[in-house]
């Protein structure tokens, strides 16, 4: 049996040069001519239209089907335990009319060109892919029935594709879709106008619970291949010493001992970047040996001294002075409705509070982990990316090669939470694989490197100060957040937060408040700030969340009642009407701020836990909710804090509205994660500085929520629609920031104590 | 020389003594199912069995388990049907999954030495693997779906 497949001109391409499609046996069709890339995307300037290389709904790419009937969906999005290989898989299979059972996935390499964007972050995999893979799956579902009606000699409208074959009701003839691949891969790509989506009534896949994780196989017997787990014949391993403060460099070095441990093979010095280092390595000196281990233990004979720079200064306890002295002043104004000055001097009372988030390591699991090789002027790397195409961009750069010399492969990701949006680690293996003449060369960071060396989430000091009337309504809101921006790994000493940043929960705060302002006051880098799952947004909503319930003790009001009160009636909000131009990226009339959802999804989260129960002493209830990646979430928490100080959570009610849902199972998963990590940013994690260096090694030190601390009994409750017409939310992180407020809420509640600087390890016990 | 059996094989290896079983599983027999995620014993993801026990292959010198049975999780059944494979699976368990062989490895030998266990049992047992995604409530319904397919 030949294999066929056709490029985007229609011609006939040998199958050998795209290996993708070669794994999934003899007798494999792309499904048809490509479709021109959409045309409107220049104009449009929002959602996936407004990606790096937006959007893709070409069957050709995604959507190949075996003659023997395995129907393969290829995912160009980066696997990191949100489901997406499952979900995205789902849509086109649904529209397909596959019989889930006869669907594989496989996983795109880095190619935005052909995939469109790949970048798996924002929440927004989902949000911007429903729509193209339906439209792939429709049309390669048109084809498969033309293809029958052409056979049949009958009109396509006498034919219908249901359960992985097309059928004539008329003639009770029926062609299973195997037997159909060939003839419809011979077909042009109908026009997108053309295709007839299926109604959401006539779902079987999407917004189900029938469809297991397509992973789950592999991961529960071992054979899932992660970053960390690539392997090639022959290859080496590599661990890198790093300067221990940002921007710092090797003054001197000494690899004598280091290339007497058996097993070293080689040691190189990789040169330190210029400052902002945005997603280059930090330098030092690279150990690369015949296992993981012999490079370990050679990087430990290496003798090392550091210049450490001008970061050497940064010190957590300073530094936290520092934004709080800024935060005590004006700063640049962001957010500037009605006359705050004024509405404060005539508040019969005013109320300040400043919080403190410290910084966090997203420490995924896998710490970061590439294979990298050279052979005749080409790379190829196999690495748990959340940014392919940069990551490829970034490689070939750094190695002197042109792009479409560099293949990147996508691995299982062993967690990302924003890690791995930067190749830092990837461009290590590949001046390693260099330094090597092109040998295979798998680097890993242990989990002492990602601590010391990460992209941290920023720290921030929040201070926030309301004037509430005499009946205790608020009538002037102020709020000031100093934190470094993530702009300062881009450019030289940026001092403000970027529009990204301000619209996480910061300027787009939907409060019907007449005088309301937000200032962002200078805040300098010492570390490389990054990426960290709901960013901003965790900063931004435990301050507020935690003010309103402060706000609410000082009116001696219930605090969910009053939360939304302060929210205020049903309406819909233009965020670019309050200062947010950002929107998460979306379109503001598409994506306007709801507070009818916002409110209904505190009012859910409040019925589950059965807000104003009457509960022992020592325990207390918790409540937030807060927009972010346009979707609604609201935490009730129930805690008790013994007589010692011990802080134990029995019990969280997680409420979602994000639109309408692909894989609700996996909306739960992700909000139980999210109650999960926010559980460990209110207790126990954080990453603090002393003279330019972190001070947490390891999981000893830098603290997650385990199995006897973990929140015992998560209930989710996913607010239901039933129209797919409406757009979604994300999912993947919004999650995260309410959790904590909601757990020094109900902290209060039940101490009295109120927390107001992150994590609270020890202060209950005082 | 050290021998010792993996996953029901005989192996010999004469390099560095004090090399933890994690590597030489990893590097030297490709059996990348056992993960890295601390190196310190603080994380469980490179848990393995030692003769039937759940240990840290990360703080286990390759010399320690000389002439010992090591297990891992691609040995753990033979068609990766063991029901605590198969409870992970039924319950979607896993996020990125990376943490969960060290889980189901944990689970395993927990199951085998208290079949029944209480929620306090789960938690003595199971507080040193991380899992940086939160899937604990799901482990600990697999758990005890599992207990009820192991059961002597």
């Amino acid at each position: 049996m030949t294999e066929h497949l056709f490029d985007q001109g229609g011609a006939l391409v040998n199958v050998s040069r795209r290996s993708l499609l070669t794994g999934v046996g003899a007798g494999v069709f792309v499904l048809a001519a490509g479709l021109p890339a959409p045309s409107g995307a220049q104009e449009k300037k929002f959602g996936a239209d407004g990606m790096p290389n937006g959007w893709r709904d070409d069957p050709a790419v995604f959507i190949s089907l075996a003659e023997d009937g395995t129907v393969t969906v290829t995912c160009h999005r980066s696997e990191m335990g949100q489901g997406v290989r499952t979900s995205l898989a789902m849509v086109a299979a649904e529209e397909l009319e596959a019989d889930w059972a006869r669907v594989r996935v496989a996983q795109a390499w880095a190619d935005e060109e052909r995939f469109g964007n790949q970048d798996t972050d924002g929440s927004r995999s989902l949000r911007h892919w429903f729509m193209p893979m339906r439209r792939a799956g429709a049309a390669a579902r048109t084809m498969l029935e033309q293809a029958a009606a052409a056979q049949w000699g009958v009109a396509v409208a006498q034919v219908r594709a249901g359960d992985h074959a097309v059928s004539h009701a008329a003639s009770g003839r029926s062609l299973s879709y195997g037997a159909l691949a060939k003839a419809a891969s011979m077909l042009p790509v109908p026009d997108r106008g053309s295709l007839r989506l299926k109604p959401a009534t006539a779902f079987r896949y999407i917004g189900k619970d029938t469809i297991g994780l397509v992973d789950n196989q592999d991961i529960t017997t071992g054979k899932a291949v992660y970053g960390i787990d690539a392997q090639i014949d022959g290859m080496l391993f590599a661990v890198v010493a790093r300067p221990p403060v940002y921007g710092g460099k090797v003054a001197y070095h000494d690899a004598a001992e280091a290339l007497k441990v058996p097993g070293v093979v080689k040691v190189i010095a990789i040169d330190p970047p210029a400052i902002p280092s945005e997603f280059e390595p930090l330098g030092g000196i690279a150990v690369i040996a015949r296992n993981s281990w012999a490079a370990i233990k050679g990087r430990e004979a290496l003798k090392i001294t550091w210049e450490d720079g001008p970061n050497a200064v940064y010190s957590s306890d300073s530094y936290r002075a520092r934004l709080s002295e800024a935060a005590s002043k004006s700063g640049k104004v962001v957010r500037n409705e009605g006359d705050v000055e004024r509405a404060l001097a005539g508040a019969a009372k005013r109320v300040t509070a400043e919080y403190y988030i410290p910084h966090l390591a997203q420490s995924p699991l896998e710490p970061p982990a590439a294979l990298v090789r050279i052979a005749d002027g080409a790379a190829e790397a196999w690495a748990c990316t959340q940014a392919p195409q940069v990551t490829r961009a970034r490689l070939a750069k750094r190695l002197g090669l042109p792009v479409e010399k560099v293949k990147v492969n996508v691995t299982l990701l062993g967690g990302g939470f924003g890690r791995k949006s930067k190749p830092d680690f990837v461009i290590e293996a590949g001046l390693c694989s260099q330094a090597m003449d092109g040998a295979p060369v798998k680097l890993i960071w242990t989990r002492e490197d990602d601590l010391h060396h990460g992209y941290y989430h920023t720290v921030s000091v929040e201070r926030l100060e309301a004037g509430l009337d005499a009946s205790g309504k608020v009538t002037a809101w102020l709020h000031r957040s100093a934190a470094p921006t993530i702009g300062s790994i881009f450019a030289p000493d940026p001092k403000h937060e970027l529009p990204f940043e301000l619209g996480m929960g910061l300027v787009n705060l939907p409060f019907a408040i007449p005088n309301i302002r937000a200032e962002n006051p200078e805040a300098p880098a010492h570390v490389r700030i990054g990426w960290f799952r709901a960013v901003s947004n965790i900063p931004h909503a435990f301050a507020v969340q935690s003010f309103v319930a402060e706000l609410a003790a000082a009116a001696g009001r219930d605090p969910k009642d009053y939360l939304l009160e302060l929210i205020g009636p049903a309406r819909l909000i233009d965020p670019t009407k309050i200062g947010d131009a950002w929107n998460h990226g979306e379109d503001p009339e598409r994506y306007p701020i709801d507070t009818g959802r916002l409110r209904a999804v505190i009012e859910t989260a409040a019925k589950g836990i059965g807000w104003g129960r009457t509960l022992p002493k020592g325990s207390g209830l918790g409540i937030a909710g807060h927009y972010s990646f346009v979707s609604y979430i609201a935490v009730a928490v129930e805690v008790t804090v013994s007589e010692g100080g011990r802080l134990a959570i029995p019990r969280v009610d997680i409420a979602i509205d994000c639109g309408p849902m692909v894989n609700p199972d996996r909306v739960r998963s992700q909000m139980e994660g999210a109650v999960i990590m926010g559980a460990g940013i209110a207790s126990s994690a954080e990453i603090s500085f002393k003279n330019g260096r972190a001070q947490q090694d390891n999981f000893d030190t830098y603290e997650l929520t385990r199995m006897d601390s973990a929140p015992r009994d998560i209930r989710v409750h996913l607010l239901p629609t039933s129209d797919y017409e409406r757009p979604l939310g994300g999912v993947g992180e919004p999650g995260l920031p309410p959790v904590a407020p909601a757990i020094a809420n109900a902290v209060f509640a039940a101490t009295g104590k109120r927390i107001r600087q992150l994590p609270i390890r020890d202060q209950l016990s005082a | 020389m050290t021998t010792i059996v993996v996953n029901g094989m005989e192996r010999r290896y004469d390099g560095d003594p004090e090399m933890p079983l994690l590597w030489y599983l990893r590097d030297e027999l490709g059996l990348t199912g056992t993960k890295f995620g601390c190196g310190v014993a603080a994380c469980g993801a490179c848990t393995i069995h030692l003769d039937g026990m759940a240990v840290r292959a990360c703080q286990t010198p390759i010399s320690a388990a000389a002439g010992l049975t090591v297990t891992t999780i691609e040995g753990l059944s033979p068609d990766g049907n063991h029901p605590v494979q198969a409870a992970w699976r039924e319950l979607n368990v896993s996020q990125c999954g990376y943490c969960q062989p060290g889980q189901i490895m944990q689970a395993s030998a927990l199951l085998k030495e208290t079949p029944n266990p209480r929620d306090e049992d789960i938690d003595n047992a199971m507080s040193g693997n991380l899992c940086r995604c939160g899937t604990y409530p799901r482990i600990r319904a697999a758990i005890k779906q599992a207990a009820k397919g192991v059961r002597p």
